[in-house]
């Protein structure tokens, strides 16, 4: 993965630009010591590292303003970061930018449970928004894995998902309204505490632009009451498209469970010899958990149940309890740190028309015969949002690349197949370059023409998304001065 | 005349060439005005492209009638769960409204509250900018977060950034059944707090509205879960008074058609705004309202967040725009009244705003030949 190289008319004003960030800023938020901005150098996509010129962290709205202003009057390229957990590579800097991370802005604003609403700053994690709502009996409904680390910011930029948007969307469908501060300062608020925004809908398109079209320092959420509880049964198949068909039989029948978790036989297997959770062994497992009251519940598994018995499952286990219910979610749940104990992994997140899960699968299990390396499948299969590990050693020279090129030839068949690149974890730098595996290039102009309306410099976090050689003239005159 | 192209091509072609600015119709049930000469009809664009009931997606051609969209979702017992208003009622229209003129006008309707609006079951999108380009984003996957949402920028833009070719949605199961409980008597304040108990509670209601006939909860799911959450909501809401609760479907269907329509303001005067804002400042916009003197009548919706007004007096913009500086919130003007002149349609928004809209208007359609002066 190439990014560009730094510009030398801005590492020439480097002692400059950094004095001026400290003037608008608290002692302490401008980080600038080589040793500090190391850790900044990267996010969970640890392959790629490159210590930003310099880190800031903001603690209001009017500070992140005065830093935007700053850098945009140098030509400078920010690069704004959440917690710091983009599998993607979204948060990774260059040599020549600012990161700005929201981290000191976490405070709660607002909650009012009659409108069910609450306004977060977004430095604040997915978590601590249900945390705060939690004892009254609600909840944020977005709940991406890293969701313990993870900031609304991140989530906003990436529109993350979670195991149970099935039910209840994705950020996107969360997200009421933003303060949000453009790259040359001005303060924006989009959208508000009500259900939906007037004229364009600017909203839909800046959660999900991946950090470039401003950063978001306010946010209005969703939140909702909680259910009266949840239940989870496990079942498995002898072949994955039989455990497909069960799924799309579930569907049609008019059950919309939260989650629809999938696993194959190799994930399985690496999750039981790591967390001995007692999965059976088979080619295909799924977890389907449901909610309401306990006759709700009771309900709906029975009618999973007469569905699942037409398919011959080899196992249908119901949870009697909460403890049996942590035990179906176990595995699960444990199912990367299992594949990370085998080996070093990369997880893609391609999704693909639940129809072709089958034949998805199959070709994988051809490809890692190839390839020559070792895949494990989970899966939200639900939504069809696939989760594709595939194992390797960072240690043996080439093995990275191997894997990358394993996992671009993974992506583009989710595309051939009708679906999409990325499902949750957003393009970044890590599926930049095959952006035109799904796109048409007046489909990325159309895109980069939305960033040439909020940024025209093409500074706020310039080398991701689209292809380096698609936004190429439109990044050529970073480091010139603006008139202030 | 009347543009009809026959396929994506063809309408790329007629908005490449076209002189003038266009008008664009789906099934000219909706028509908010623009000032485009040229109308550009998409009846020519229609067609199921794909329907997977095992996948919850539908793929049809934008200019597909949506009843028929409905009738083939149905005999699958699925349906669009962001309930589709038909205004044809409201404005005093004849046509067949289209997937494409819904899509357009991000057309939601009471279940809103609970399944999202229309731009929520919007998975992907191709249309045609003011250059004649086709542009596809999104695809017909339930989570895709590759490269801009440009799908949502889409719904709600009014033809005014493009004209919609095809549309991919999410679609859900049809429940097993449904009921709806009702409350009568109940002042605004009151209602939106019978409305607020309803919603905030565990039992996932999905309509709360209040009108000509009462106050109305709506429950829809399997029997045996509706009968147990319709159980617990009566409790729940019997401090509002006698809850009568109607379990014949095709009866809780009517009145919820009637919310989702507007149908209390049908064959009736007068201007009709939309009203959006935080349902606990609704009792006290209204007051505002008549506070400033004017008397709408008024249907609450979306557990008070929406509010439909049929304006009594004339050339009362000022005021129903005005109140809401105080309270936040937009209103849109859906069918105007004889002296309305020429207020604009949609909320006027804050200039850095309303500056990021029109260059988006630019970028998609520099030559503003799309619904030109629709949206501003």
């Amino acid at each position: 993965m190439q990014m560009p190289d730094p510009s030398p008319r801005i590492l020439a004003k480097r002692e400059r630009v950094i004095a001026r960030l400290a003037e608008v800023l608290p002692k302490g938020a401008v980080i600038s010591d080589p040793d500090e901005t190391r850790a900044y150098e990267c996010d969970a996509l640890s392959a790629y590292r490159c210590p930003p010129m310099a880190a800031v962290l903001p603690a209001t709205t009017e500070e992140v303003s005065a830093v935007l202003t700053i850098c945009h009057q140098e030509g400078v390229p920010v690069v704004p970061r959440g917690s710091g957990t983009s599998l993607a590579g979204g948060a990774l800097p260059t040599a020549d930018s600012v990161i700005l991370g929201v981290a000191r802005m976490n405070a709660v604003l607002e909650v009012d449970y009659d409108d069910r609403l609450i306004k977060v700053q977004t430095g604040r994690t997915n978590l601590s928004v249900t945390g705060a709502v939690e004892t009254d009996g609600f909840f944020y409904a977005p709940d991406p894995s890293s969701q313990l680390a993870c900031a609304i910011a991140g989530n906003i930029a990436m529109n993350s998902g979670g195991a149970h948007c099935l039910k209840y969307g994705v950020t996107t469908n969360n997200l009421l309204g933003v303060t949000m501060v453009q790259m040359d300062g001005t303060i924006l608020h989009i959208g508000g505490p009500y259900m939906d925004a007037p004229g364009l809908d600017l909203l839909g398109v800046i959660c999900g632009s991946e950090g470039q079209l401003g950063v978001v320092t306010e946010a209005w959420l969703r939140i909702l009451p909680k259910p009266e509880g949840a239940l989870p049964v496990l079942m498995g198949f002898d072949a994955n498209e039989v455990a497909g068909a069960c799924v799309a039989d579930i569907i049609k029948a008019g059950i919309l469970p939260v989650a629809i978790e999938f696993m194959d036989r190799p994930c399985i297997e690496a999750c039981e010899a790591f967390a001995k959770a007692g999965y059976p062994a088979c080619e295909a497992l799924l977890i389907v958990e449901v909610e309401g009251s306990p006759e709700e519940i009771q309900d709906q598994l029975r009618r999973i149940k007469d569905i699942a018995l037409r398919h011959n499952p080899v196992e249908f286990r119901e949870a009697a309890d909460e403890d049996q219910a942590k035990r179906i979610w176990l595995g699960r749940k444990s199912a990367f740190g299992a594949m990370g104990q085998i080996n070093d992994y990369m997880c893609l997140d391609g999704t693909i028309p639940v129809s072709a899960l089958p034949f998805v699968l199959r070709r994988i299990g051809e490809l890692s015969k190839d390839y020559g390396l070792a895949v494990g499948n989970v899966f939200h299969a639900g939504d069809g949002n696939m989760h594709p590990l595939i194992l390797y050693n960072a240690n043996k020279p080439g093995d990275l690349e191997r894997c990358e090129a394993f996992g671009a030839d993974i992506l583009k068949l989710c595309v051939e197949v009708g679906g999409c690149l990325t499902g949750e974890h957003g393009v970044g730098i890590e599926k930049r370059d095959l952006m035109t595996v799904q796109y048409a290039p007046q489909d990325l102009e159309a895109q980069m023409s939305v960033k040439d309306v909020f940024d025209p410099q093409w500074l706020l976090n310039p080398a991701k998304v689209f292809p380096l050689a698609n936004s190429a003239s439109r990044r050529f005159d970073q480091g010139k001065e603006v008139a202030a | 005349m009347m543009l009809e192209p026959a396929s994506e091509a063809e309408l790329a072609e007629a908005i490449q060439s076209t002189p003038s600015a266009l008008h664009i119709v789906g099934g000219a049930s909706r028509g908010l005005g623009g000032s485009g000469s040229r109308p550009l009809s998409t009846r020519g664009l229609g067609g199921v492209k794909l329907y997977e009931p095992g996948a919850l997606t539908l793929v049809v051609g934008a200019g597909m009638p949506l009843a028929e969209v409905e009738a083939q979702l149905a005999a699958e017992r699925q349906r669009l769960a962001f309930e589709p208003a038909d205004w044809r009622g409201l404005l005093g229209t004849s046509g067949l409204p289209t997937v494409g003129g819904m899509v357009a006008g991000n057309i939601s309707g009471p279940r809103r509250v609970q399944a999202g609006a229309c731009r929520d079951a919007l998975l992907g999108v191709r249309f045609v900018d003011g250059q004649g380009q086709v542009i596809k984003n999104g695809g017909r996957v339930m989570k895709n977060v590759t490269g801009y949402d440009l799908v949502k920028l889409m719904a709600g833009s009014w033809g005014t950034l493009g004209v919609l070719t095809e549309v991919s949605l999410k679609v859900l199961p049809a429940p097993e059944t449904v009921a709806t409980l009702g409350l009568s008597g109940l002042s605004e304040a009151r209602a939106v707090e019978a409305m607020t108990d309803a919603l905030t509670s565990p039992y996932d209601v999905t309509g709360a509205a209040h009108g000509a006939e009462g106050t109305l909860i709506r429950v829809e799911g399997f029997a045996p879960s509706v009968a147990y959450r319709t159980e617990h909501l009566r409790q729940r809401l019997s401090r509002f008074g006698d809850v009568v609760v109607t379990d014949a479907a095709d009866r809780s269907a009517a009145l919820w058609k009637d919310i989702r329509d507007v149908a209390a303001f049908h064959g009736k005067p007068g201007a009709v705004w939309r009203v959006s804002l935080r349902p606990s400042a609704a009792a006290g916009y209204l007051a505002d309202l008549r506070q400033g003197g004017t008397s709408p009548e008024v249907v609450m919706d979306w557990g008070g967040g929406l509010l439909w007004l049929r304006m009594s007096g004339d050339a009362e913009a000022g005021l129903v725009r005005g109140a809401l500086a105080k309270t936040g919130g937009h209103a849109t003007l859906i069918r105007r009244g004889a002296a309305d002149g020429d207020i604009p349609i949609f909320h006027p928004e804050p200039a850095p705003v309303a500056h990021l809209s029109a260059g988006l208007r630019r970028k998609f359609d520099p030559r503003g030949v799309l619904n030109p002066g629709l949206m501003g």
